[in-house]
């Protein structure tokens, strides 16, 4: 779907990125300055790389060895900036319309009224920019994007300007988005939570470089990659299934292939496939199945790796079934519970650590 | 008409015509050198602006003088013009408008831009991703934008064009009728015993026109800065 090679020198700073990748929605992730956003752009045509190509289902937008570099125009690429970028002086319907009318009308694939009710924009079309809230204009934005008719989608931290309720009604937009049109998504991001949440596979960028890609569960849970993902988001990823609610005290259970979860209600029907992160520094481990206490996820694994620095902390990684699972544990207890590499150990996981973010459609 | 006589009439017109065609034409100009001075760089851009903003410093007799070598009839612009177009700028009421255009130049590519520098570019850019291209985004997404510079800078060019004396007189000369503007016209009423009564009447004019072109100014800026934000709101 996307295949980029690309080398550019911006100042000081040298760009030298390449990855392939074909999912739904494919998570471009590094911290800030990493060079994520100069990746979209190069891919859109704002920027022009010295060298390599850049292709977007099999059309190669630029290919320095063959000459070809496409302006931003002629790409097709549908560009969410991370402040939506709404012309002032339009309205919402003139904003949204602005790409689909340079479009001849036999390639216009995505119809307006869908769009408008796909994106909830049906009571917003007279209103100017300046009166719209941050959510609103970035689903315009959003809206906009697509009916240029773009090959693909690019979102920069599209979520990065809004506050907590508003991120998760454009994750709700956004997955909605992915369902019911087949368009590939690159999204941009620093933030683990969304890229957990949204892609199936992600790319990391480090000072310029892209260290690895893979699918989410993989590159997010290597920790050797820790420095580049970042020691607070430590964590991993498990692929559950929704198996029951339990309607009296609010709780959902999960089942995975090592076993079953419990996590506060989760906006899911029975059966569907969510996505549940634990962090962790909310595991912790036991070499015997704890009685008598309250937290109610306990699973047993076997430990396949530990990873030890100078410092307090080790970090354990256990195998849970076919699932991986991370647990940030302090050295002295792995010394005093002599865990090591092969040992059968409990996991235990509160309910309450997962929140919100944590828990999302696959 | 207001009781002004048959003379004043014509010299009113003359100045509104003088200024009117100066302004028309020198602003398709000043767009494109504002736009290129707000968005490009290039070498020699630092010589562009000083040249754009000569008549700005200079005293305008120098300008007028400087025309009057050029484009004077045996000018060496100024006589391939008469011979091959057959226009000519020298003693004519174009002359004057050209002077006017000349020195009101540099405040109207000031005026829009900054107006263009104050445009998010990325506006623009975010029209590239849609689809538009270059000329197409810059009548779509730049020029409305910058609309409100765009109507100041006509208006402080018009402004000079109507008061402009040094340049016109030094190259089109004084010429009741042809070149005979506003300030040339109190100029001479103030030079003849017993004119300060018709100078006076002109300045009143003057003042006048010069209040009406503010205000409608003022409500054209009003109203493009308003399709900006929603006044239904």
């Amino acid at each position: 779907m996307i295949d980029v090679d690309i080398e550019q020198q911006l100042g000081a700073f040298r760009l030298a990125v390449k990855f392939a990748a074909e999912a739904p929605i494919v998570g471009l992730f590094g911290r800030s300055g990493s060079g994520k956003t100069s990746v979209i752009n190069a891919i859109a045509g704002i920027t022009t790389p010295s060298r390599g190509h850049i292709r977007v289902n099999d059309v190669a937008l630029f290919d320095a060895a063959q000459g070809i570099n496409l302006p931003p125009e002629q790409r097709r690429i549908g560009y969410v900036f991370q402040d939506a970028l709404l012309f002032p002086h339009m309205d919402v319907h003139a904003n949204l319309t602005y790409g689909q009318r340079l479009r001849p009308a036999r390639e216009r694939v995505i119809d307006e009224e869908r769009v408008v009710d796909l994106m909830g924009l049906r009571t917003l079309l007279r209103r100017r920019p300046d009166t719209l809230s941050g959510g609103e204009k970035q689903r315009v934005a959003i809206g906009r994007a697509l009916l240029a008719q773009p090959r693909i989608l690019l979102m920069d931290e599209p979520l990065a300007a809004l506050d907590v309720p508003r991120k998760t009604e454009i994750l709700d937009y956004i997955e909605r988005l992915r369902d019911e049109l087949a368009i590939p998504i690159v999204y941009v991001s620093h933030s683990v939570p969304e890229i957990i949440r949204l892609a199936d596979s992600v790319v990391l960028v480090s000072d310029g470089h892209c260290l690895a890609y893979g699918d989410v569960d993989d590159v997010m849970g290597r920790l050797d990659l820790k420095p580049a993902t970042g020691r607070y988001e430590a964590g991993s990823l498990i692929e559950t299934r929704v198996v029951a609610h339990h309607l009296d005290d609010d709780l959902t259970t999960l089942a995975f292939d090592g076993g079953e979860l419990f996590v506060p209600h989760v906006n899911g029907l029975i059966g569907e496939r969510v996505r549940a992160r634990i962090r962790a520094r909310d595991v912790a481990l036991a070499t015997q199945r704890p009685e008598g206490i309250s937290i109610l996820n306990v699973l047993a694994g076997r430990v396949t790796a530990i990873n030890e620095e100078a410092g307090p902390i080790a970090e354990v990684q256990l195998a849970i079934g076919a699932a991986t699972l991370t647990a940030r544990i302090t050295r002295r207890s792995v010394q005093q519970l002599e865990i090591r590499v092969g040992s059968d150990v409990f996991a235990l996981v509160k309910a309450v650590s997962f929140d919100q973010r944590s828990v999302g459609y696959a | 008409m207001f009781g002004l006589t048959p003379e004043e009439i014509g010299i009113l017109a003359l100045s509104l015509r003088v200024a009117v065609v100066s302004v028309v034409f020198s602003l398709p100009l000043a767009i494109v050198v504002a736009y290129v001075l707000a968005r490009r760089s290039f070498p020699g851009k630092t010589l562009v602006d000083a040249i754009v903003h000569l008549p700005l410093v200079l005293p305008p007799v120098v300008v007028g003088f400087v025309l009057l070598v050029l484009l004077g009839k045996k000018g060496p612009i100024g006589s391939v013009l008469d011979e091959w177009f057959g226009i000519v700028f020298a003693f004519r009421w174009t002359g004057a408008a050209l002077a006017a255009a000349l020195m009101g130049f540099p405040l109207m590519v000031r005026a829009i831009r900054l107006s263009i520098e104050a445009i998010d570019q990325r506006l623009e850019t975010a029209a590239r991703t849609l689809g538009g291209s270059r000329q197409w985004v810059f009548a779509s997404i730049t020029l409305p934008l910058a609309l409100p510079g765009i109507i100041t800078g006509t208006l402080l060019s018009f402004a000079r064009g109507l008061g402009e004396f040094g340049a016109t007189i030094t190259f089109v000369s004084n010429i009741p009728g042809e070149t005979q503007t506003l300030p040339l016209a109190i100029y001479t009423f103030t030079q003849v015993p017993g004119g300060d009564a018709q100078a006076l009447r002109l300045s009143l004019i003057a003042v006048l026109l010069s209040v009406v072109a503010l205000m409608a100014s003022e409500w054209l800026t009003r109203r493009a800065k308003r399709m900006h934000t929603d006044d239904r709101r």
